[in-house]
């Protein structure tokens, strides 16, 4: 059986464990729904303040903000196996994955996932159609595609921000802190466009941790900003991140066979 | 497997909060020999039993074997493979069951772990459904399939592990602990259940157990660790034969007993027609023909210690626990 399938049975099998307890999971979902709309209220409270943002437009900074939320759920649906990675191996659990002859980020990812992030997730999709009814230049198929493409290549590179955390479990148990900067507070940043910020943050996002090539460079062109090929390219050289991630990771479940810790 | 020694590193830290501050700083590491020089050899086929104190390594040497732990020196191999190296490959001939930690599912239903077992090991359907229905029977499972684990008790779940572990059908199965916090039923289905796939399906087996019993009912072959190291290597009566060769005599008789005691023979204490001797095993039938001769017996009893006993006297005449 091929790994898309074996993810695939492993996605209807978590969901299944999920439904037996609908109440909470439904409960889950709708607090979720709710309370990422403080992330939009603050984004509407700035332009209520300024009016607008370095020539952005609210509705502009608003697609950028529902990308963003959108993309980081995904990540935490499906990345959950990474961000609660310190639980299988405090568990055990880990040596049972590496008992078996899969491939190791398979199983860890149909470990465990998240579906009640759906909640956060229609929100973010909400906010995106509202934004892009509001952005007539942008209903274009080739538009909405680079936008489609803008939220999994940024979903993706959140998994890879939680896969470089979840290797930190090898060699500590403290200071994940970190990884929670890079994850919440990539989100953070990444909703507003670079413009804002000072230049180094500008680079540090787009050459170590990749989020301004899923949202920034691409809304640039999403926007009529620039019309460099570039800006459609660049959600795509981001998901480069993926690899050195997973090679460290690999080192880290070297290092932890030669440690058992 | 030989030669296999295993050394961590621990971090070692000061008491209190001025140890835990210092230890940010400055890191002493002390080295824990978890397993030293261990060598056997295993054959295909056979049911291997290991012992050992809490902490003697048993588990690092399962995790050894398991290909998920790389030694510090020595070389092993198994089945041509070298677990550590060759882990991916190797590891599909390999079923484990940890006593503590489960591979099935807490809220879906057993049938389904199995299926996804099934497609994580790539089994195809038919043979699937082959083994699953020998295991039904075998360990009776019935009607256990179609719950979710979390509602089946400690000896159903222990069970249908048990299935679990075996459907990819591997060669080699081990078994950490299997009967561990079970009832005596379970422990029964258990031990039979282990019994059968080695002895009509050829799965070798390698245990590790605190319950003696267990060692009784099923282990052809001990191996005794201790401080990480290898101490004993055979079978359950050579282990008795070497460590506990005391017996307890207990004759019954008419009449009147007098003073008798066979040479080699300590009184231990009697009674009304009773008398109770702590004696050498290799000394029993000679004072037997004395006793016979003296007395008119009307029952004789030779006790050997359990094994629990046994092991424990060994445990603390070794100095390892």
């Amino acid at each position: 059986m091929n790994a898309f399938r074996l993810l695939r049975k492993y996605i209807s099998m978590l969901f299944q464990s999920a439904m037996e307890y609908r109440a909470s999971f439904w409960l889950t979902a709708a607090g979720h729904f709710i309370v990422t709309f403080t992330s939009c209220i603050s984004v509407l409270l700035m332009f209520e303040r300024f009016g607008q943002l370095e020539g952005w437009t609210m509705w502009e900074v608003l697609l950028c903000t529902g990308a963003v939320q959108t993309a980081f759920t995904l990540a935490e649906c499906f990345g959950r196996g990474f961000d609660t990675f310190r639980q299988l191996v405090r568990t055990g659990g880990l040596d049972t994955l590496l008992l078996r002859p899969r491939n190791i980020f398979l199983q860890i990812f149909g470990w465990r996932m998240d579906f009640t992030r759906i909640g956060r997730f229609l929100q973010g999709c909400f906010v995106m159609v509202l934004a892009v009814s509001h952005l007539p230049s942008l209903w274009f198929p080739a538009k909405l595609g680079v936008l489609a493409l803008m939220v999994l290549s940024g979903a993706a590179i959140f998994t890879g921000v939680f896969i470089l955390g979840a290797t930190l479990c090898f060699w500590t148990v403290e200071g994940l802190e970190v990884v929670n900067i890079l994850t919440y507070g990539g989100q953070e940043i990444s909703k507003y466009p670079f413009d804002i910020y000072k230049k180094p943050y500008l680079v540090f996002f787009t050459g170590i941790i990749p989020y301004a090539c899923s949202f920034y460079w691409p809304l640039l062109w999403l926007t009529g900003r620039s019309g460099s090929a570039w800006c459609i390219l660049a959600p795509v050289l981001g998901l480069l991140f993926l690899i050195p991630a997973c090679c460290i990771f690999k080192l880290g479940v070297r290092h932890y066979t030669s440690t058992g810790s | 497997m030989s030669g296999i020694s295993k050394t961590f590193r621990v971090v070692q830290r000061g008491q209190g909060l001025r140890g835990a501050a210092g230890a940010l700083f400055h890191r002493e590491y002390r080295e824990i020999r978890a397993l030293r020089n261990v060598s056997f050899d295993v054959p295909d086929g056979a049911l291997v039993g290991m012992i050992g104190p809490n902490g003697a390594g048993k588990s690092t040497c399962v995790k050894v074997m398991a290909g998920i732990l790389v030694p510090s020196s020595g070389t092993c191999e198994i089945m041509g493979y070298v677990p550590w190296r060759d882990r991916a490959r190797y590891v599909g001939h390999l079923g484990v069951v940890f006593g503590q930690r489960t591979q099935l599912w807490w809220d879906v239903p057993v049938r389904d772990s199995f299926e996804l077992l099934r497609d994580i090991y790539r089994v195809p359907e038919d043979r699937h459904r082959r083994k699953r229905e020998r295991y039904t029977d075998l360990l009776d499972l019935g009607d256990l399939l179609d719950r979710p684990l979390r509602q089946l008790s400690l000896g159903q779940r222990m069970r249908c592990e048990l299935a679990a572990s075996l459907l990819h059908e591997p060669k080699i199965l081990f078994l950490d602990e299997p009967t561990i916090g079970l009832d005596a039923v379970s422990k029964q289905a258990v031990r039979t259940f282990i019994r059968e796939i080695n002895r009509d399906d050829g799965v070798t087996v390698i245990l590790t157990t605190h319950d003696t019993a267990d060692l009784e009912a099923l282990a052809d072959r001990i191996l005794l660790l201790g401080h990480g190291q290898l101490l004993y290597d055979g079978t359950l009566e050579g282990l008795r034969a070497r460590y506990d060769t005391d017996r307890t005599l207990t004759v019954r008789f008419t009449g009147n007993a007098g003073d008798v005691t066979p040479p080699g023979c300590t009184l231990i204490s009697s009674g009304e027609g009773m008398l109770v001797y702590r004696i050498a095993s290799d000394t029993v039938p000679l004072a037997i023909a004395q006793l016979a001769g003296a007395l008119s017996l009307t029952d004789v009893r030779v006790e050997e210690k359990p094994v629990d006993e046994v092991i424990a006297t060994l445990y603390r005449d070794l100095r390892i626990q």
